[in-house]
């Protein structure tokens, strides 16, 4: 096996909830997944139980043909940053961008925290001027480019990016979606990219799976969703939806509760 | 579908005055509206929401509207007194607001929330006031109104909470619904059924529709007429059956940034902005 994210039979819960049923992901290295679906249907818990945000699951997760246990190692943070939807939130309010991105190069003792800085932040198109600026005085793109920086700095193989890019204008939208399409190109990374958004994906991804109340209903590669070739009728509702309103499409849509 | 205007705005500017200086937020905005759907399209900043707040007074207090016209029916907007205000608001224009979760009150039943709406406008008992809820959670596609009236804003779920704020914004029969991004917080099958309610009341009621949303594609497919803001302008007005005709610059930009679903992984396009297009 020489897939980069190997998951089979991953199940989590929270509490007597029953979260996550039996998701297989395969991921190759320097490949690109995406995980689609509406919100409940578990595509963020994936990405939070690989990243050890969640403690109830069981199942097997290969991540660099290494198993994951109960407790992620710094070693395994090297290697997999996760990217946060919320840009607002995810950056602490007090401290400088410098702070931001210095955290993790001293958490993992890498030394060098000036030079990787710049350079961090410049792999985001940034310049110089934002590293003793605080996230308040950063637009919202800026401030997804700091969250990307820092997530690189620890010069991470694997990115799990949680919809990072539905708070932002979709021009903004546009430019995150570029850097991070030659971020994968440049620095060889793997990504799991989930979203709300088919046509985000499709852009994205090589593969998509489709998730509905945890589980996956349907896979499709790039070329497959282009097309609209899909099976389940719940991913053919949400491949119709994409396609803006219309009200004989609203009609034959159906609850899937 | 556009007859006489029910709101004619002409040269609308709103300037805030913050510490850091006057912000121009809208800059000599003009459109009429009659008994259509509008949409206002726009990016976060481009003065959409404040056109849309604007037309109900519900501007902030460091905020100072001028205008060569707010007219709506035989009212002058531009100099409502409060009280008059009040007799406007809600009962002739009303509005949608974002999110459902901020927007309800999270202490009291939705049944009683929407009786309060009612009862504000219009002299009718308890009795009759709850059964014109509960017909009204009926036509907002509720399955179960008797349990939604009974329950409580945080017992519901998004979607479920936007019908909840629909009915009750339409229980008074304004002439106007303001939607300012009624959607967006919604799961994408739920925003599209959620906006098939809104088409279905505002057709059956001869309402006007101000559709207000940062998401052009959306916009254009349920709308009649797009208004494209850009840095508190109107860049382009254009019928939303012909956007794809679109002549500005910022338009076609938006629409071309936009990830397509063609199995294409090239760069997407960025959107070059050009100060010529703040000019007014």
């Amino acid at each position: 096996m020489n897939a980069m994210i190997d998951i089979s039979k991953l199940n989590a819960w929270f509490d007597d909830n029953h979260v996550l049923k039996d998701v297989d992901i395969s991921v190759p290295a320097n490949g690109s997944f995406g995980l689609v679906g509406e919100s409940g249907s578990g595509k963020s818990t994936v990405l939070r139980t690989v990243t050890g945000l969640v403690d109830d699951w069981e199942g097997n997760i290969l991540v660099n043909n290494k198993e994951l246990t109960g407790t992620r190692d710094k070693a395994f943070y090297r290697l997999a940053q996760m990217v946060f939807q919320d840009p607002f939130g995810s950056l602490h309010p007090r401290h400088t961008i410098d702070r931001i991105l210095t955290e993790p190069v001293n958490i993992h003792g890498l030394g060098n925290s000036d030079a990787r800085v710049v350079e961090a932040l410049n792999q985001v198109g940034l310049d110089n001027s934002f590293r003793f600026r605080y996230p308040h005085q950063l637009s919202g793109g800026q401030r997804q480019r700091v969250a990307i920086a820092r997530a690189l700095i620890l010069e991470p193989k694997i990115l799990l990016l949680d919809e990072p890019t539905s708070a932002l204008d979709v021009s903004i939208q546009a430019e995150v979606l570029n850097l991070l399409t030659r971020l994968r190109h440049d620095l060889g990374l793997t990504y799991i990219m989930v979203s709300h958004d088919l046509a985000v994906v499709a852009h994205m991804c090589d593969d998509i799976a489709i998730m509905n109340h945890g589980r996956i209903v349907e896979r499709a590669t790039a070329t497959q969703l282009a097309e609209g070739k899909l099976d389940h009728p719940y991913s053919q509702q949400l491949y119709k939806a994409a396609a803006g309103y219309d009200r004989a499409v609203v009609d034959s849509f159906v609850d899937w509760d | 579908m556009s007859n006489e205007p029910l709101l004619s705005v002409k040269n609308l500017a709103i300037t805030f005055s913050t510490p850091k200086g006057p912000v121009n937020a809208v800059r000599g905005v003009s459109f009429d509206l009659g008994r259509e759907r509008l949409g206002i399209v726009g990016e976060s900043g481009s003065g959409k929401s404040q056109t849309g707040r604007a037309i109900l007074g519900l501007t902030a207090p460091n905020g100072k509207i001028t205008a060569d016209q707010m007219q709506f029916h035989d009212l002058d907007l531009r100099n409502l007194t409060p009280r008059a205000w009040r007799k406007v608001r809600g009962a002739r224009i009303s509005m949608i607001m974002q999110d459902p979760k901020y927007s309800l009150n999270p202490v009291m039943t939705i049944g009683d929330q929407i009786i309060e709406a009612y009862r504000e406008h219009h002299k009718v008992n308890a009795k009759e006031a709850k059964r014109r809820a509960i017909e009204m959670l009926e036509s907002v596609k509720i399955r179960d109104p008797e349990r939604v009236f009974n329950a409580y804003p945080h017992e519901v779920s998004g979607g479920m909470g936007q019908r909840v704020m629909i009915a009750m914004m339409l229980i008074p029969d304004p002439e106007i619904l303001i939607a300012d991004e009624p959607t967006s917080a919604l799961d994408v099958t739920v925003q599209l059924q959620v906006m098939a309610i809104l088409d279905d009341l505002v057709r059956e009621r001869g309402m006007a529709l101000v559709f207000i949303s940062h998401d052009l594609q959306l916009v254009s497919s349920f709308c009649d007429r797009v208004l494209v803001m850009y840095q508190g302008l109107v860049v382009e007005e254009i019928r939303a059956s012909e956007l794809d005709q679109a002549k500005h610059p910022y338009t076609k930009g938006l629409l071309n940034c936009l990830p397509k679903m063609d199995g294409n992984h090239a760069e997407l396009p960025v959107l070059t902005r050009e100060a010529s297009w703040a000019e007014a």
